[in-house]
């Protein structure tokens, strides 16, 4: 995806020209952070399994390169074939050469971020593959031609209306018809019909276990089960990142995941696969791209702690108020305005800055990843590799200018006041952004630092 | 004990009752305060626009003005965190000077809490008021517990707030989100910062605020505009002035 000429900014101007559909994102979303307070508030061990969730990925992190080895060999044993992918383009291919060898041009696909990211479903079927989500949520905003909004609700940005309105065109269900039952046995039995004809299965992964060799899928709808269980071929696909040492540590992380995500104890589906049955062939496909270069950034790196819950979206102030397809990236939100610019910096230039810095994003990361200050960190490196608007530079090295010198202060300060005392239409008017939904402060007869020197009386 | 008084930059130019409530609260507490009258700004709309580099005027100015002090105070959160978390000197020599401020340096409320240990004050202002919550005081300066951590309910400012003769406070439905300033994001992404603006402001006024009040001015002034366009009668207070009121 792409933001083509249109920023963050833009986009979410967009968004809110529909003030009520706001309202109801915001409170869909504000919905899901207050089960989610629900439910850790409901732990009372819930700070130290954060603790314990994020010094655990510390160590992951810092031995990455072993974890992976050890991961490798022991997927191996387990007659899982392990591929290496170091960007997304080869991924794609890795992932297009195992279907052409087993003359698969039709595969049913559960949820995973990793796709996404590389752009697959798009470079499948440009390649003559048939590409079916089946995820419902995907499997919705597939059939609309959109991208995902969310990581963990693909589809939350659509009314049960609109899901109706697709489904009546897509799958020949009553014309109005948006009642949620209804539609959800319509895609049941539409998505039946795949998993039982489609011989390969894409799932992605949520943890990878080092020890074992084996990777947990976690799930609501058991797709990936279904998926996974019908299909001659299961390709998994998994950023490097997803590991943990043992076993014992999913413990810590199915805990946190789901209350994280949307409030329930636990995923519905968190399946396990360790080897291929009987006659089946299982791949997995470890893929790096940017993730060694964003390891490389001290201040970057624990970004790869995150375990997609999504729980950065739904608390963030900004993203419910301007929804995800406003950050024109796969991974919106907090947590993608802190990936995305390690990706492509230029691209991705406008994210850092679609938040107040509010920091909720921090508090409520299951893994405890500082999003905030790194948000605050990448804004430094976008300015200085030289991403800034020359008009906002200009403005800055101006103010720079005013508040380093307290005489300009002072005189400027006075100026401003009277200009907009005496000549408001100055100021108020289209131009000032301030003065479209909000009016300027009243001027005061004089500044503190004026009144100070007139009425206390110095030594 | 001398205390040094920083009054940040919008504060002094648009909200001096602000600065002259703390300076008189401060005094009333028995504190000898001086306000030195060559301080400017604590850097921060820069920084938070990513030119953090172009800052080190106002650091240096900031350590010349505020260094020989014992405490310094401010009735601005968001400033101070600033200040805590990235004042550095130009040379290495004066680095010290640097990092002491940043150790001494106080937001008014927390001040009043943790270095005063006020248990009572004067005060009476027979309000309905509201509490917003500013994001980096709460967050930042830990002025008062988050909603997202499972840990014990606090907060600094309600605490002051509570021995104020009169005053009601309101209780909100999200007791802590952001109203939506930020700094040039105001006017950055200015779609968004409005309706977090509208919508923080809405919380207030349907749970029946007369005030709004907040330990930073900068959210104040935020949700000041947007009660003015809406030509509401709800009104916004620093909390310097509330702990200063001697209204019956």
């Amino acid at each position: 995806m792409s933001k083509g000429t249109k920023d963050h900014a833009q986009l979410s101007d967009v968004f809110n020209a529909d003030e009520a559909r706001v309202n109801w994102h915001d409170e869909t979303l504000w919905f899901v952070r207050a089960k989610r307070d629900k439910a850790a508030h409901n732990l009372p061990e819930w700070e130290m399994l954060r603790e314990t969730a994020s010094q655990i990925k510390d160590n992951v992190l810092s031995n990455l390169h072993d974890y992976l080895v050890q991961f490798e060999s022991m997927a191996q044993e387990n007659g899982i074939k392990v591929h290496w992918a170091s960007n997304g383009e080869e991924h794609n291919q890795i992932v297009h050469s195992i279907l052409k060898d087993s003359g698969v041009d039709r595969i049913v696909k559960s949820k995973s971020m990793l796709t996404e990211e590389c752009h697959l479903n798009d470079y499948l079927q440009h390649n003559g593959i048939e590409v079916i989500d089946t995820d419902l949520g995907e499997r919705i905003v597939q059939l609309a031609n959109e991208p995902p909004s969310h990581i963990v609700l693909p589809c939350i940005h659509k009314k049960k209306e609109e899901i109706g309105d697709l489904f009546h065109e897509h799958l020949g269900t009553p014309e109005g018809m948006a009642d949620p039952v209804f539609l959800t046995a319509a895609a049941r039995e539409h998505l039946r019909e795949k998993f039982i004809t489609r011989k390969a299965a894409i799932t992605g992964v949520n943890f990878a276990v080092a020890e074992t060799g084996e990777f947990v899928v976690c799930t609501n709808e058991g797709n990936a089960d279904m998926g996974a269980h019908l299909a001659d071929v299961h390709i998994a696909c998994m950023g490097i990142e997803k590991l943990v040492p043992e076993r014992k540590h999913l413990s810590v992380f199915l805990r946190l995941l789901a209350r994280s995500a949307t409030g329930q104890p636990i995923t519905t589906y968190s399946s396990h696969f360790k080897r291929p049955r009987k006659g089946q062939t299982m791949h997995i496909i470890l893929v790096d791209n940017g993730r060694t270069t964003q390891l490389g950034r001290p201040d970057f790196r624990n970004s790869l702690k995150c375990i997609r819950c999504g729980a950065c979206m739904n608390t963030c102030p900004v993203y419910r108020r301007s929804g995800g397809h406003s950050y024109h990236t796969a991974i919106a939100g907090p947590i993608g305005s802190i990936l995305a610019p390690n990706l492509d910096m230029k691209e991705y230039a406008d994210l850092p800055f679609a938040s107040t810095l509010c920091g909720s994003c921090t508090n409520v990361c299951p893994v405890k990843i500082n999003i905030h200050e790194q948000l605050y960190k990448w804004r430094q490196v976008i300015v200085k590799e030289g991403y800034a608007d020359p008009k906002k530079a200009m403005a800055m090295k101006a103010m720079e200018f005013t508040l380093s010198k307290p005489a300009v202060y002072k005189t400027a300060g006075k100026a401003g006041r009277w200009v907009l005392k005496h000549i408001p239409f100055a100021v108020n008017n289209k131009l000032n952004l301030w003065y479209n939904h909000r009016e300027m402060p009243a001027v005061p007869k004089q500044s503190f630092g004026e009144w100070y020197k007139e009425n206390v009386k110095h030594d | 004990m001398t205390v040094g008084l920083f009054i940040p930059c919008y504060i002094d130019q648009f909200y001096p009752n602000a600065a002259t409530a703390t300076l008189s609260l401060l005094k009333k507490l028995g504190v000898d305060v001086v306000y030195p009258t060559k301080q400017t700004c604590c850097g921060q709309p820069m920084a938070n626009s990513g030119f953090e580099h172009l800052t080190q005027g106002c650091n240096n100015l900031f350590i010349e003005n505020f260094a020989e002090f014992d405490y310094i105070v401010s009735p601005s959160g968001s400033c101070v965190l600033h200040l805590k978390d990235h004042l550095h000197a130009e040379s290495s020599e004066n680095e010290a000077q640097a990092i002491g401020i940043r150790k001494k340096i106080y937001e008014l409320t927390e001040f009043l809490t943790d270095v005063l240990k006020v248990e009572n004050l004067t005060a009476s202002f027979p309000h309905k008021v509201g509490m917003h919550q500013s994001c980096h005081g709460q967050r930042g300066l830990m002025l008062a517990q988050m909603t997202e951590l499972v840990a014990p309910a606090y907060s600094k400012p309600m605490h002051l707030l509570n021995m104020v003769q009169g005053l009601e406070i309101i209780t909100l439905n999200r007791p802590d989100e952001c109203c939506g300033f930020g700094g040039t994001f105001c006017v950055a992404e200015e779609a968004v910062s409005a309706k977090m603006g509208k919508d923080r402001v809405a919380d207030h006024v349907h749970n029946g605020a007369e005030y709004i009040t907040a330990a930073d001015m900068s959210c104040l002034m935020h949700m000041e505009g947007i009660l003015r366009r809406q030509k509401s009668n709800v009104k916004v207070i620093h909390i310097a002035e509330i702990l200063n009121a001697q209204e019956f």
